[in-house]
């Protein structure tokens, strides 16, 4: 592949944490059990005044103030969420509009669980590499749901990340991209219901794991690579054990994944999760820094990327935004009652 | 009454069978069994299946015919008929084959076990394994099978001082022996601390007392005894099937630490084969909770009432003990798919008595006896065999 990939890249986690001892003693569970179960301390929570949109609008101007492009350059915006604000009426214009990309521009929300964001990443690749577009933008951004006393609740989140894809001053190449996809019903939300439901335990094995092992597999196989050829890797993490484990099982070890394993302090993004990872690795990255990256999501599928850092991420002006660990530190605590008003769990139909 | 053998053997991995469905899982045990008696198709009488609750688990009911459609007999029109009686659906099923020879009816009968229980969510599969308690009296208070199992362990605690560590040792035991068993679900030892400290289900039974949610099928091949050379040279004859019941409800019964079933059962089955629980060299018991193992054993004579928490504490029932219990690992590491179980314990026994258990092979096992429980002991089967 010629020398596409990221240009510049921002990310947002809402500055809200519940512990998730706060929301066991709630349901009379044992905090500490599940804490250390689940291998996650708190989650972020959105306020009442954020979500899918303005997260994603936070996310794409960290990006844009790294890098000096002009937003009416951006061709393309691709938003990948299952929390979309709207059913009918996309976040994308929302985002466009926001950041001055409008209106030569293609638009569309994408829905594909978790992986959504990275489906972004390969449509806005495949656009700049066809010279249709200049700089694409791809977003995966969540405030996900979870039913009150449901196992989720304990790692469902919020956040978001924003890559802007093209092929002048690239600082990460995007060597290699492949899928791995099949009809498996792990985890869904039908239209008109507030909260997912999930197959429990089938989330794991016929579902998580085969589709990571496989997409990672086949994108090695490609790229002719090997675990250790990687300094930094990031799997999708929907609570703290099964990054560290599928980790384990394709051969790499837990000092690649640990600067992209988020989830043990911010919970579940869903389609933020590998997003905000990748960001996170992109804040310390030097050059010639190798990175591999396989999200997953439900449904399912997942995507795999095999990304090289240029030198051109010395000339990125990291710090005109917020790196992913200053917002991590960057954080208030607040009780369930608190928590529950913001996430909007006091409705009554 | 004539004397019957088992001939074939056949049993599927347990555990989660995602990419197995209830078809092709019967269809698995059932070819084994039949692939290891050495018979055909033409040659089967009947056929009797065990299965709890194929409707809940997996919406379909008439499973009698669907194992011989499976099986690939739906030419052969061989009568097969579906048998439930909760968990000891599968003892029922393997009773109901040995009676049909015993009684002169048929030659040659496959007796099949099999639950596919994964395709429903924990809340589903406890909300339908409650279907085997009494609904009106238990069910509708609340009641979950962890919960009745743990009044019957609190009582046993407090009247004969059983402890909770005792508890731990049958699972921890019982985990031993899964890790020698290559088709059980959990193939790994485990410590005593991780069962004590693991989250309560249900006080003194943590999640480590239970035994686990299971996919999986289990088969054998019944002959008539004096044709059974014909086929394998290591027949292995029933020489006693006993069967009981008891109330559905744990607080109709006259005592709850002790199953009037498994009394009963074990009773006829001792009479019938002319032997005291001495004579046993092992036996397959139905540990749905470490609790249950420890009724079982005394249950069944093995050991005085009261002295089962330390006979565990004893070792007595370790793979190299005097009396080794569950050496498949047991309902708690084997796994426990519901229909499937009764079967699985024939299949075990069986293949100690022919000594074919490989790392978990029992010295000179001659005699192994199989329960199983139904509920909470409204229904059980007792059956002995001996190697001939």
């Amino acid at each position: 592949m010629e020398n596409i990939g990221i240009v510049s890249y921002g990310s947002n986690i809402p500055r809200f944490r519940i512990k998730v001892e706060d929301i066991a003693s709630v349901w009379g569970k044992d905090g500490a059990s599940i804490s250390k179960g689940l291998g996650i301390k708190e989650k972020s929570v959105p306020s009442i005044d954020q979500d899918t949109a303005t997260i994603s609008v936070e996310a794409a101007r960290s990006a844009l103030k790294r890098c000096s492009i002009n937003p009416k350059e951006i061709g393309a915006i691709y938003i990948g969420s299952e929390s979309h604000p709207y059913a009918v009426k996309p976040t994308g214009t929302i985002v466009g509009e926001a950041i001055g990309a409008t209106p030569d521009l293609m638009v569309a929300d994408y829905e594909f669980a978790c992986k959504a964001g990275t489906a972004g990443i390969q449509s806005c690749t495949a656009l700049v590499k066809a010279n249709l577009i200049k700089y694409g933008l791809a977003i995966g951004a969540d405030t996900s749901q979870a039913a009150p006393g449901d196992a989720l609740e304990y790692t469902a989140s919020a956040g978001g990340g924003a890559f802007i894809i093209g092929k002048e001053n690239v600082i990460a190449t995007i060597n290699h991209t492949c899928s791995f996809t099949t009809d498996t019903p792990d985890f869904w939300r039908r239209a008109e219901r507030k909260y997912p439901s999930h197959g429990e335990r089938f989330t794991g094995a016929p579902a998580f794991f085969k589709h990571i092992t496989n997409c990672a597999t086949n994108i090695m196989k490609i790229a002719d690579s090997k675990p250790e050829d990687y300094d930094y890797a990031i799997f999708h993490q929907p609570n703290g054990k099964f990054p560290i484990k599928v980790a384990k099982i394709l051969g790499f070890s837990y000092d690649q994944i640990k600067q992209g394993l988020l989830v043990p302090y911010i919970g579940n993004t869903y389609s933020g999760a590998t997003m905000i990872g990748l960001a996170s690795i992109l804040d310390v990255a030097k050059p010639d820094d190798r990175i591999f990256l396989t999200s997953y999501g439900s449904g399912a599928g997942s995507d795999g990327f095999d990304i090289t850092v240029t030198e051109k991420i010395k000339d990125l002006k990291r710090e005109n935004a917020p790196t992913v660990a200053q917002m991590i530190e960057d954080k208030e605590y607040i009780e369930y009652g608190t928590y529950a008003k913001y996430t909007d769990l006091l409705y009554w139909e | 009454m004539r004397d019957v053998a088992i001939i074939g053997l056949g049993i599927t991995k347990f555990g989660e069978l995602w990419d197995k469905s209830f078809r092709q899982l019967t269809a698995e045990a059932g070819s084994k069994a039949i692939f290891d008696a050495g018979i055909g198709g033409k040659e089967i009488d009947a056929m009797y299946i065990g299965s709890m609750s194929s409707g809940r688990f997996i919406g379909q009911e008439h499973v009698g015919a669907l194992v011989a459609d499976a099986s690939g007999f739906s030419h052969l029109h061989i009568p097969s008929t579906r048998v439930e009686g909760a968990c000891a659906s599968g003892g029922l099923a393997v009773r109901e084959g040995y009676l049909s020879i015993a009684s002169g009816m048929n030659d040659i009968v496959v007796v099949g076990g099999i639950e596919k229980m994964s395709d429903v969510g924990a809340n589903a599969a406890t909300e339908i394994l409650m279907t085997a308690s009494d609904q009106e009296w238990e069910a509708f208070f609340g009641a979950t099978f962890p919960g009745i199992y743990a009044m019957i362990a609190t009582k046993h605690m407090h009247d004969y001082g059983t402890t909770k560590e005792q508890l731990a040792q049958v699972a921890v035991k019982n985990h031993a022996n899964g890790a020698l068993n290559p088709n059980a679900q959990y193939q790994r030892e485990i410590k005593l601390e991780q069962v004590l400290n693991t989250t309560t289900v249900a006080y003194p039974l943590g999640l480590l007392d239970c035994s686990p949610i299971t996919d999986g099928a289990a088969s054998i091949v019944l002959c008539a005894a004096n044709k059974a050379k014909e086929y394998t040279d290591k027949p292995v004859k029933i020489i006693a099937s006993g069967q009981a019941s008891d109330t559905l409800s744990l607080h109709g019964r006259r005592e709850i630490c002790t199953l009037d079933s498994t009394v009963n059962a074990a009773k006829k089955a001792y009479k019938q084969a002319n032997l005291s629980p001495k004579d046993i060299d092992l036996a397959e018991v139905h540990d749905c909770y470490t609790i249950a193992e420890i009724c079982a054993i005394e249950d069944l004579g093995f050991v005085e009432k009261g002295q089962g928490g330390k006979a565990i504490e004893n070792k007595i029932t370790t793979l190299d003990g005097i009396l080794p219990i569950n050496t498949s690992g047991g309902l708690k590491a084997k796994g426990h798919p519901i229909g499937a179980t009764g079967v699985a314990q024939i299949v075990e026994i069986a293949l100690q008595l022919r000594e074919e258990a490989d790392k978990r092979q029992v010295n000179d096992a001659k005699i192994g006896l199989a329960q199983n429980v139904g509920g909470s002991g409204a229904t059980c089967t007792v059956h002995i065999m001996e190697a001939i």
